[in-house]
């Protein structure tokens, strides 16, 4: 037996090496369709080679500037804490107020607890409303309708966390274990009592979690609520950027990411230790 | 013996009880530890965020003075009527065809940023998973460079691009497809993680490079995980792209920043009910798509 040759190969699979001109149009057509779609985002969206070129040497200007750190002493760190701790007293409120507001509301959503369709289903309407307009919105009108300042913020993060946190919390109301409370039923509780010892204890871990992980991701959204204008470290970061003060921009965002993390790394010790793992 | 036993059961008991009296004071002092820390946390933030009687009951009833305000006037007898008549749901939405071609804009802001942020992510994604990358120095570049993308937020990366590219959806575009590649980057990256070696092996034995493994032997196992995650981060940056435009991103985002600032109000519910009628048919569409997908795999 003699070794085949590639003409030899071919000639038996001719499949192998081309498939036709159909099955490559096909392979190519995804690509082409990408393209065509690429050119007309840029006619779209009226990019041009030259507004690139120029873009991105401004861009250059900007790095340039955030790595030089000029007059580093004579900057105002005083505002730029002040603006990080009213950054983080905004989420922790925020998710106070909606974690109060959410249990009841919770319960109002879950089947399991409401079984009369059209409250339930009003409420959820109004929960999705909540939760469908961006915090962002609701940051920009709540500064319309009160002025600047952090209390906007407070009541922006409020009221679209409501809106998520009822959500979450009616899900785990309605994955409640029966059996807990049948055998609190068995000893005889009434029916209050019934809520008490049966499901408030499953639940108060989980609704717990869920509020320290809500306070972990508003730590994150509250720095860009100030840039429409609802107080909190995002100001100063926007003010310093309409200035075109990009170094104490980076620096600002430099503290931000800082405190991101050491708000996530205790916020995991926090549930690691005292509430217990579990998935949300 | 029968002493001796009571003795033992009773000293049992106390050992019981003294155990458990011991871990309910833990528990206690724990409680009003953490209370504590609350309280002081909480009055902390109340005294930092003015969140006072004060002025919140100055402002709250002023905000539902706002929301009243936005809500359009609405003649149930003029409902269908022309532009020009007040009270008609045509003259509320008379701005309609500029609103929905900004919607339009930003519906393609959102894809085209997810396009561009995918194939950041899919460039960057094998050299930042531990299994793929034997360079220590390039894995842990790479991942900190993603780390970075999604760890800043898309609002202050198109400040900056404003200022680089003007004010306009190629700004908007370009802060989205950023903060997407680091959350797509790291998310492909964890898939890739779980990805098998066999196929990887393989290919290194028919003499591959390292790129020809990548293609050939992790992508077409990874490849249907990055197309759900392509599709989620796809209903996020609709979202992302409605309000991109509140700092000079593009958009209808810069629309409802314009309308809300000149206080045109009853533009404000109807921009507002837009945003949500399309974020919610996005969902839904997107839901059924997904539950198709399933339902095809599951026929396999």
């Amino acid at each position: 037996m003699t070794a085949l040759t590639d003409a030899e190969i071919r000639n038996r699979f001719p499949t192998l090496f081309d498939d036709g001109l159909a099955a490559r149009a096909r392979r190519l057509a995804p690509w082409a369709i990408a393209f065509v779609y690429i050119l007309f985002c840029f006619w779209l969206f009226d990019i041009s080679l030259q507004k690139l070129v120029t873009g991105l040497d401004r861009m250059w200007i900007v790095v340039r500037q955030m790595v030089v750190w000029q007059g580093f002493w004579t900057w105002d760190f005083q505002s730029i804490f002040h603006g990080l701790l009213e950054t983080l007293a905004m989420a922790f409120l925020g998710t106070v107020l909606a974690s109060l507001l959410a249990v009841p509301l919770g319960f109002l959503a879950a089947r399991n607890i409401v079984r009369f369709g059209f409250l339930r289903h009003t409420v959820r309407r109004f929960l999705d409303i909540l939760r469908g307009v961006d915090q962002l919105i609701w940051a920009l009108m709540y500064v319309r309708a009160m002025g600047l300042g952090p209390l906007a913020g407070v009541l922006a993060i409020a009221t679209s966390d409501t809106g998520t946190l009822a959500k979450v919390y009616s899900e785990a109301i309605e994955n409640v274990d029966k059996k807990q409370m049948e055998g609190v039923k068995a000893t005889g509780a009434s029916p209050l009592q019934l809520y008490r010892f049966g499901a408030i204890p499953q639940l108060m871990p989980v609704f717990l979690s869920l509020s320290l992980y809500w306070f972990e991701s508003n730590t994150r959204s509250a720095t860009i609520l100030g840039i429409v204008g609802a107080g909190g470290i995002g100001l100063q970061l926007s003010e310093r950027m309409r200035a075109n003060l990009w170094d104490q921009a980076a620096f600002i965002i430099l503290v931000i990411l800082v405190t991101v993390a050491i708000i996530d790394t205790l916020s995991r010790i926090i549930r690691e230790r005292f509430i217990g793992k579990r998935d949300l | 013996m029968a002493t001796t036993d009571a003795a033992t059961a009773d000293a049992a008991v106390t050992r019981f009880e003294d155990h458990y009296a011991e871990l309910s004071r833990q528990r206690q002092r724990r409680f009003w530890l953490f209370a504590a820390l609350f309280t002081l946390a909480l009055l902390f933030s109340v005294n930092v965020s003015n969140f006072l009687p004060e002025p919140l009951a100055s402002g709250l009833p002023r905000i539902g003075d706002y929301i009243y305000d936005t809500l359009p006037v609405l003649d149930p007898a003029l409902l269908f009527a022309d532009t020009r008549t007040e009270g008609s749901v045509a003259y509320w939405y008379f701005n309609l065809p500029k609103y929905l071609s900004l919607l339009f804009t930003t519906i393609n802001m959102a894809i085209f940023a997810t396009m561009l942020g995918a194939a950041g992510a899919l460039l960057l994604c094998f050299a930042a998973s531990r299994n793929l990358m034997r360079n220590s120095a390039i894995y842990f570049l790479c991942r900190r460079f993603l780390e970075f993308c999604r760890a800043v937020p898309e609002v202050v990366f198109a400040l900056i691009f404003v200022y680089a590219f003007g004010v306009g959806p190629a700004a908007g575009v370009l802060a989205i497809a950023i903060h997407s590649a680091g959350a797509l980057g790291k998310l492909f990256s964890e898939v890739n993680e779980n990805a098998s070696n066999g196929p990887i092996e393989g290919v290194r034995a028919a003499g591959g490079t390292w790129f020809d493994e990548m293609r050939y032997g992790v992508l077409p196992q990874v490849w249907p995980n990055f197309l759900s995650y392509i599709w989620l981060r796809l209903e996020i940056n609709i979202r992302a792209a409605g309000i991109i435009g509140f700092v000079g991103g593009g958009g209808i985002g810069a629309e409802l920043y314009y309308v809300i600032s000149f206080n045109y109000v009853e533009e404000v519910s109807a921009i507002v009910i837009l945003i949500i009628l399309t974020v919610t048919l996005v969902d839904l569409v997107s839901e059924r798509l997904r539950h198709r997908a399933i339902g095809k795999e599951n026929l396999v």
